[in-house]
């Protein structure tokens, strides 16, 4: 059956990953479109994170390829990149949330110098208008502007989240990898940021791919799911058809561990 | 009188669950299941609970798969079949085609219950001000008072989260419904206010397939009534 007849953004294919002797994750193909959001669920070791680094190229493949459509149409192998082009596109047409925001953030520099820092890489010069900017995005993961000139060590675990998502949207990125982004966090401080993901994702067209254990998370933002484990897609498909009737035994194993509140 | 378009095509399909959890236990659902539902015409499923019935909606939805045979939609560019179709043609159906309507809300955390019918009516297109408009009339429709609507429905009764699940479900107008026991548990007054909906979309040329059991709303909307214990397969080694 043939799917609408636009270009995927990203193809990748075959991705392996060993660690020395041991498997980071095998044989992985995966193609994501425009608008996209994809989650890869799986229990701690599954190769979920190894995937991500992959895709993302902060990590290097023992095998594989992963393609992506530059803004200008142009499809490149981000493999054969160079070392500048690969950390322009990090930071500019793609976004990075951690789980720990101190890897996404600089806890040592402002709120809005966090912001700022972004739009300079992509040759904004004009201090007032990068702090208006910032300004205008902290309002957007409802930050309080008055804290602009604080620095995220100050700031609670739900908003260096916000500030992670607002840092990285800043450059309009068309793709935004998400390592467990609620991780760690109240329930209710989730909602709030799963609530902004979502909105991010349906008024500016954004993919994603979202890394979690909580298939609650993947059900709420994923139109698709790959389930991992071991290092090894055991199953993919839309994310209500996947969850709502699970094929394989792993998948049927996960879905009926979740607690029902 | 013009002949009615074809929606909806089911050739020969089959559903089974493995429960790999209960070592690998078969568990046959329907088989053999063809039918095909009209633009205007509203067809029930009928048969006792646990025959399958709303295993077939939710293949036509897509949200179950199917094991065999096909479920043909007529989509804005032709005849697509959803049992092998891509998930991303899937999701491209379910926005332009087909809406499904179950009396479960899943609730979405912070948005305001307006605000989740809205959002529906924006999907086929209309713009923020129609959607208003089509989202309060149908809240209103439904008697779900007006101090509720800017408040996310969490914390609603569940006979108001299942008024403001019909109100969503029926504020996007697509060619092909699914309605899966919409009215279980309504009173009498928003039962009628649901036959009202839904007499209106077979008006504007919907395809209706639905699972009723209350008979006076099944009499009341039911063009054709399918029996599905015809497609209750058997267990095997029976």
């Amino acid at each position: 059956m043939t799917a609408p007849p636009d270009r995927p953004l990203l193809v990748a294919e075959g991705l392996t990953k060993h660690y020395g002797p041991n498997l980071g994750c095998a044989d992985v193909s995966l193609d994501i479109h425009e608008g996209e959001v994809v989650a890869v669920v799986g229990e701690s070791g599954s190769g979920k994170s190894t995937l991500l680094g992959l895709l993302s190229t902060q990590l290097h493949p023992s095998a594989g390829s992963v393609r992506y459509r530059m803004r200008d149409g142009e499809e490149r192998d981000l493999l054969a990149l160079g070392e500048a082009e690969r950390r322009f596109l990090l930071r500019t047409d793609w976004g990075f949330v951690h789980q720990d925001a101190r890897l996404g953030l600089r806890m040592g520099v402002s709120a809005g110098g966090n912001v700022g820092e972004r739009l300079m890489a992509v040759g904004w010069r004009h201090y007032g208008r990068i702090r208006s900017e910032a300004e205008q995005w902290l309002d957007r993961v409802e930050i309080a502007r008055d804290r602009i000139d604080d620095r995220p060590d100050t700031f609670s675990g739900g908003m260096r989240q916000r500030l992670q998502i607002a840092k990285n949207m800043v450059t309009r990125p068309r793709l935004i990898f998400m390592d467990e982004p609620t991780g760690g966090l109240d329930v209710s401080v989730q909602a709030r940021l799963l609530d902004l993901i979502r909105g991010f994702v349906n008024d500016y067209g954004l993919a994603a791919v979202i890394v979690t254990h909580d298939l609650a998370v993947a059900r709420l933002l994923s139109h698709r799911i790959v389930v991992m484990r071991h290092g090894r897609v055991v199953e993919t498909g839309l994310t209500d058809q996947v969850l709502d009737d699970p094929r394989e035994p792993y998948t049927q194993l996960l879905v009926a561990s979740i607690l029902q509140a | 009188m013009t002949p009615r378009r074809e929606m909806i095509r089911l050739d020969d399909v089959a559903k089974t669950f493995v429960m790999h959890l209960r070592g690998g236990a078969r568990l046959p659902v329907v088989g053999g299941v063809s039918f095909a539902v009209a633009g205007g015409e509203c067809v029930v499923l009928g048969g006792p609970s646990g025959t399958g019935k709303s295993s077939i909606l939710k293949m036509i939805y897509g949200n179950y798969r199917a094991d065999g045979g096909r479920i043909e939609i007529n989509g804005p560019a032709g005849w697509v079949d959803i049992a092998r179709a891509m998930p991303r043609s899937v999701l491209a159906l379910r926005k332009s085609t087909i809406g499904y309507v179950s009396q479960f809300l899943r609730v979405i955390p912070r948005i305001g219950a307006l605000d989740i019918v809205m959002s529906a009516a924006r999907e086929t297109g209309l713009d923020d001000r129609a959607a208003r408009a089509r989202a309060a009339s149908l809240l209103t429709m439904l008697h779900v008072p007006e101090r509720l609507w800017g408040l996310p429905p969490a914390t609603f009764s569940g006979g108001e989260q299942q008024r403001i699940n019909i109100a969503r479900g029926f504020a996007a107008e697509r060619p092909i419904l699914l309605l899966d026991e919409p009215t279980a548990s309504l009173d009498a007054t928003n039962r009628a206010a649901v036959v009202e909906l839904i007499e209106a979309r077979k008006r504007a040329g919907a395809a209706i397939v639905g699972i009723f059991h209350d008979e006076d709303v099944r009499d009341r909307v039911a063009d054709r009534i399918i029996d599905v214990t015809k497609f209750t397969t058997e267990a095997p080694g029976r």
